[in-house]
């Protein structure tokens, strides 16, 4: 080769700026590969707002809708559910206030809900995503004084009748309420808060 | 004419130094025992696992709608296509037995240390990337098992805090497990793993054959050059690739064909105990197949248990034990990260627990029988007193870890022999 003195400085501005710039390139190359993860256009669309008629539901019963692929939970509450709801003292509870954010504000209240006898919720355990089970009676063996609640068969998480978490599971989090609004009484849209939250 | 394509060959790719080096004329020594078999083994199932799972990708199909309905297919309609599935399912199984046999000859002669940690450490690797590579396998026939126990275990990164919802959501492509999600992991498990693995493995050999097998006395075959007395010298021709850096003793055979008769005799029983599950009981009771797995997934009916397969039990365990899920998740990557940090847990100068103290070879058994007893108590519906029981082997776990390092350090060592023994 020749004998040409070498520029060192140069020679590594030059190094230093094509490592920037290919650098960059691979960054830039990257983000296709990893956006493609995320969930597509029609995942989100079949993540669209569901609307649910309750005019067919009994007092004490549960119905299970699909929203997101999740089940969601509607639940006539009678009032002796929402009676041993209050009754529940604060210190079985691990967030007896909703403190967490686990649900929208209009729902941060003592039956987390909207309208005290509707409850609606994500029926998916905070704790690793199993669908806990849903007694309308024979709850006493599981938690004393509640005769109805929701029961995790995977990890035995406990949940109260507002979807508040026992102490002493493995969950840590109440469950999840999912935003929604009346449309008027005899309907419920999931998925979106609406004008008026 | 044969001499002539193979003096061809040479001329154009390394075929015949390769194969000297690393078959004919590789040093191994000639005390390994039948613990040394496992390797040869699990390469022999990695070859397998392809080889099924190229067959099984041609009637298999890739979507939430499909895919329970195509493997129901493959089992009954497809020509020897049970064969081929059960091959895949136990071989799954088989590949984790001898995997952690495997493990476990590395922790009793100390083969991690000292000049061998890389080699240790890309063990893990592939350790790492088969885990991976079983769990996302495990989604594919759509089965209720395989579906929640997917939905649970990507739950885990939903505890991360602040990031965690988000990442969850990436990795699933949806806001539940779904058909995106399955197809994903069907990529990943079919191309872009095997991949990481054969790649992986490759360098897990060339890294071994560059610093030579360990032995289960743990003291080198290879010296400094010059310091072995000439009738003290091996009797076989090496590669002068090892010859001329060191010294070898007289206690190396060829590679081939001494210790791949040896592993073929091993491969021999292997096939008696493989073919016998696979044929008549491949389900295993419910362990190598979960029985909820033949019920198609229902993202809206959750099995009454959820456990992963047998061999990830022992850290479902693990992540089960803290009652806190983020904190569950930390101890358990913790407890595999701290295995392949051992080579620099272990700071004893003595490799094979021949020559080490008495206390390393209870603490190496306790801690083999701790992860046996983690697996049960991860694959059995929890009690309380299991669950205090999770908790205090949890702890004796990462106390393996404590002690050794603790012991390590000042440890009363038996003599070393100067040559390998019978």
């Amino acid at each position: 080769m020749s004998n040409a003195p070498v520029d060192n400085s140069r020679r590594r501005f030059l190094t230093a700026a094509t490592s920037v710039v290919g650098g960059a390139g691979v960054v830039a190359a990257a983000v296709p590969f990893i956006a493609s993860w995320n969930p597509s256009t029609r995942a989100k669309s079949a993540g669209a707002p569901v609307e649910v008629d309750i005019t067919k539901i009994e007092p004490g019963q549960l119905i299970r809708v699909e929203w997101r692929s999740k089940p969601v939970w509607i639940v006539y509450r009678t009032p002796k559910m929402l009676e041993q709801i209050s009754s529940i003292s604060e210190d079985n509870l691990k967030d007896a206030n909703s403190t967490a954010d686990q649900q929208p504000e209009y729902a941060r209240n003592a039956y987390r809900s909207k309208k005290e006898e509707i409850f609606v919720a994500v029926g998916i355990c905070t704790h690793l995503g199993c669908s806990p089970s849903y007694l309308s009676d024979g709850y006493q063996e599981i938690v004393e004084g509640q005769d109805s609640g929701f029961y995790c068969p995977c990890h035995g998480s406990k949940f109260d009748m507002a979807g508040r978490v026992f102490s002493g599971v493995p969950a840590g989090a109440n469950l999840q309420v999912p935003p929604h609004y009346f449309v008027n009484d005899t309907t419920i849209l999931i998925g979106e808060d609406g004008g008026a939250a | 004419m044969f001499k002539n394509l193979v003096e061809w060959i040479d001329a154009r790719i390394p075929m015949t130094r390769t194969y000297e080096m690393h078959m004919s004329k590789y040093p191994a020594p000639k005390n390994m025992n039948f613990w040394y078999v496992f390797g040869f083994l699990a390469t022999i199932v990695l070859v397998n696992q392809l080889v099924t799972g190229i067959w099984l990708t041609m009637s298999y199909e890739p979507s939430a709608a499909g895919a329970f309905a195509s493997v129901e297919y493959i089992m009954r309609d497809v020509e020897y296509g049970w064969v081929i599935r059960y091959m895949h399912s136990t071989g799954a199984s088989a590949f984790f037995v001898v995997v952690y046999l495997h493990m476990f000859r590395g922790l009793m002669y100390g083969s991690y240390q000292k000049p061998r940690e890389l080699l240790w450490l890309f063990g893990m690797f592939i350790y790492l990337a088969l885990m991976a590579e079983a769990f996302m396998g495990y989604l594919l026939p759509w089965g209720q098992m395989s579906y929640w126990g997917a939905q649970v275990i990507i739950g885990l990164f939903g505890t991360i805090p602040v990031i965690g919802e988000d990442l969850a959501l990436w990795i699933r492509g949806d806001y539940v497990v779904s058909g995106a999600t399955l197809n994903r992991f069907f990529a990943l498990h079919v191309i872009a793993l095997p991949l990481v693995i054969v790649i992986l493995v490759f360098l897990h050999i060339v890294a071994l054959h560059e610093v030579g097998s360990n032995n289960p006395d743990g003291v080198d075959v290879k010296r400094p050059k010059g310091t072995v007395a000439d009738e003290d010298k091996t009797k076989f021709e090496f590669h002068e690739y090892y010859t001329s850096k060191k010294d070898l003793l007289d206690d190396v055979v060829p590679f081939f064909p001494h210790m791949v008769l040896k592993d073929l005799m091993a491969f021999g029983v292997f096939l008696f105990i493989f073919t016998y599950i696979m044929f008549f009981n491949p389900d295993f009771y419910g362990k190598f197949i979960e029985h909820p797995n033949f019920e198609p997934a229902n993202n809206l009916k959750t099995p009454e248990h959820v456990f992963p397969v047998w061999y990830f039990t022992p850290f479902y365990a693990i992540l089960k034990a803290v009652p806190d899920p983020f904190g569950g998740m930390v101890t358990m990557f913790a407890s595999i990260i701290l295995l392949a940090l051992i080579p620099w847990i272990d700071r004893g100068k003595v490799r094979s627990w021949r020559y080490r103290c008495g206390l390393h070879k209870v603490n190496l058994i306790i801690f083999a029988m701790v992860f046996i007893v983690l697996g049960y108590l991860g694959a059995t519906p929890a009690t309380p007193f299991k669950e205090t029981m999770a908790k205090l082997f949890t702890i004796a776990y990462f106390m393996f870890f404590v002690a050794l390092w603790l012991y390590s350090k000042n440890e009363k060592t038996k003599p070393l022999p100067e040559r390998i023994t019978k």
